[in-house]
């Protein structure tokens, strides 16, 4: 796994203008636009984190890169009308990466950046784990682990009742595999042979304990999908071109479900949190956030600005 | 409306079998309507609706977790999922997926919970779920209704699929008095009077409604007028009834097939110590499990049968006389 994140130049970030993030259908992002905007990303979810005092760093940082390639290339999504009947059906099954969630969205144009100030706050609509009823564009509420998967397996039913195109994408977590419901779900899924349903594990090896390994062992993982009949590909979750290679071959894949195992660095791109444990559920204070930003290539203050222009 | 008048020999018939018919008029009347059962799909009386729609039915086997989460997306892309199951694996263990998945989106999940109550019978306590109504009522945005025969149950299942909310409704597994008929009045959230009566009320859901109607009768032959409210749908409560049974009548008894924690009568009293407090008596099951036995026993065995409705209002009438002299 790439442990670095790839240099981008301001310029590259510059050229990601609104009207480009916000578009209708797929945004059609390639690969220089992609790795730009997962450093955005990363500096969105930084300085969120530093704002709000609470939430989780870790999870957010490592989907980041395989989060810009779903928003920016593979979904076809209207964020100015986050119910549009065309749209395929996202869902993080795990809740708690809402940083990662909310900077996804905010760059999209589902709602103003400067909502990601409210992070966690009273006055604000971005609550702690993803609300429908608070978040236009948050198709079910999540935060209790284990039930994303099945509730993509509802969407993926009903796109193919609807006899339409749609497809459906559902994040779920490596801890998260230690959860029951997981299982019935990856069970219906193969049952239904839904290869509209695309599910992609963010394999970054950690949970809240410690090491995945020694918390509940979940390996060999890939071996067990395979063995519920999924169509299971394996990438490196840092890798963009692997990552939209990935999403290729599960929607060229028919007859069952596919299963992205991203394989992932906790807290990736920053150098002080990067395969730690210890960051999966809290946030880096100030001083902190401001090392992170500059680690980023840029600074605390003008991201803010940035964020709070937008 | 005119009082309810029980027929004699009073006809008997499965509240289940009103959920199953009604899904099959809602199957033609709405394409939006979809089907899942967890391996219970002739108990539940779902294959009424499987054998019609067999596209728009979905068997999720013995996955209670699952099928609840999964009627949570099938809801967020604009179906109107209906799941069905026994009432204790619906209610507890798909509980967290209810209030998560379900209802803190507040999607239009319709929840059947088929086998409520001690009534159930010889599966022992495992399979007679009381308390749902315990678990359902606590969470936000849930609707909870527990209608009381057969044409309640078609026409509270019809009702729930018109809600833009999530619903739960709880069925028995026995024939039961058919109280009602096609025509009687159902509004959901509102209860109904079906006796008229002025010493005191008992407020009753599901299967008690009939023993409330018969000790009803008895109490007249000792010139008792009772009062018999249908208090059908305990979430969202209409308060109103409730308030104004108390006002009238002084003195209120709750009957339900549940658990007196939380359930319908812990529900009245809420509204009553808030707004119109009168002496409140409870049938209901106190605070044990069930048991194996056949389902009349049962319901004698634990205190649900019209004497124990009787014994109620002769209790709570003796405590609103102490309250008059004191």
């Amino acid at each position: 796994m790439s442990q670095t994140v790839p240099h981008v130049d301001e310029s590259a970030l510059a050229a990601l203008m609104p009207e480009r993030c916000h578009a209708r259908g797929r945004a059609g992002f390639g690969l220089a636009d992609l790795r730009a905007m997962s450093l955005r990303l990363r500096r969105d979810i930084v300085t969120m984190l530093v704002d709000a005092g609470s939430g989780h760093s870790g999870g957010p940082l490592s989907c980041a890169d395989f989060g810009a390639v779903l928003f920016f290339h593979e979904m076809s999504l209207d964020p100015n009308n986050p119910q549009w009947e065309g749209r395929d059906f996202w869902h993080f099954s795990i809740g708690h990466v809402t940083p990662i969630i909310y900077s996804l969205m905010g760059e999209r144009g589902y709602f103003p950046l400067k909502d990601l100030m409210k992070f966690r706050q009273f006055d604000g609509h971005l609550q702690g784990h993803p609300s429908r009823h608070d978040t236009p564009g948050i198709e079910v509420s999540a935060g209790s682990l284990g039930q994303g998967l099945s509730v993509c397996i509802g969407a993926a039913l009903a796109a193919r009742l609807d006899k339409n195109e749609r497809r459906v994408y559902c994040v779920m977590g490596d801890g998260e595999q230690q959860e029951g419901q997981v299982w019935e779900a990856v069970m219906c899924a193969a049952h239904y042979r839904l290869d509209n349903l695309c599910a992609v594990i963010d394999y970054n090896r950690k949970q809240i304990d410690g090491d995945v390994e020694d918390i509940m062992g979940i390996a060999p993982l890939a071996d067990k999908y395979k063995a519920f009949n999924w169509n299971v590909i394996e990438v490196d979750g840092h890798d963009h071109e692997a990552i939209l290679g990935g999403f290729a071959a599960a929607r060229a894949h028919k007859g069952r479900p596919s299963v992205l195992l991203a394989n992932t660095v906790m807290g990736q791109g920053i150098s002080y949190m990067a395969d730690d444990y210890r960051w999966h559920g809290k946030p880096p204070k100030k001083d902190e956030g401001e090392r992170a930003l500059v680690e980023l290539g840029t600074t605390y203050d003008a991201w803010k600005a940035r964020l709070l222009a937008g | 409306m005119a009082d309810i008048v029980l027929q004699d020999p009073v006809p008997m018939k499965k509240t289940r079998e009103g959920f199953g018919h009604a899904l099959v008029d809602l199957g033609e009347s709405d394409p939006r309507v979809v089907v899942m059962v967890g391996d219970l799909t002739e108990s539940t009386m779902v294959s009424f609706f499987a054998e019609k729609f067999p596209e728009r039915f979905f068997e999720i086997g013995i996955a209670e977790q699952n099928m609840a989460s999964i009627a949570a997306g099938l809801a967020a892309m604009g179906k109107v999922p209906f799941f069905a199951t026994y009432g204790a694996f619906a209610s507890c263990r798909s509980a967290d997926q209810i209030r998560v998945s379900i209802a803190y989106s507040n999607l239009p999940v319709k929840i059947g919970g088929a086998h409520g109550g001690i009534s159930v019978g010889p599966d022992g306590a495992t399979h007679q779920a009381m308390e749902e109504f315990a678990i359902i009522r606590s969470i936000p945005n849930m609707s909870l209704v527990v209608p009381c025969d057969y044409w309640e149950a078609r026409k509270a299942t019809r009702a729930a699929a018109a809600l833009p909310g999530p619903v739960y409704i709880r069925f028995g597994r026995e024939d039961v008095p058919v109280v009602t008929d096609e025509s009687t009045p159902f509004t959901f959230g509102k209860g109904e009077v079906f006796g008229a009566g002025t010493d005191v009320t008992v407020i009753a859901c599901g299967v008690m409604l009939y023993e409330a109607l018969r000790a009803r009768a008895a109490m007249a032959a000792k010139g008792v007028s009772v009062r018999v409210v249908n208090l059908h749908t305990i979430k969202p409560l209409d308060r109103a009834i409730i308030v104004q049974a108390a006002r009238e009548t002084g003195a209120i008894v709750t009957a339900e097939e549940h658990q007196v924690n939380g359930g319908l009568g812990g529900a009245v009293a809420e509204v009553l110590v808030q707004e119109f407090p009168v002496p409140v008596e409870m049938v209901a099951v106190h605070d044990r499990f069930g048991q194996s036995g056949k389902p009349a026993e049962l319901m004698a065995a634990f205190g649900l049968k019209e004497p124990d409705v009787v014994k109620a209002i002769e209790r709570v009438l003796a405590r609103k006389a102490a309250h008059a002299n004191a």
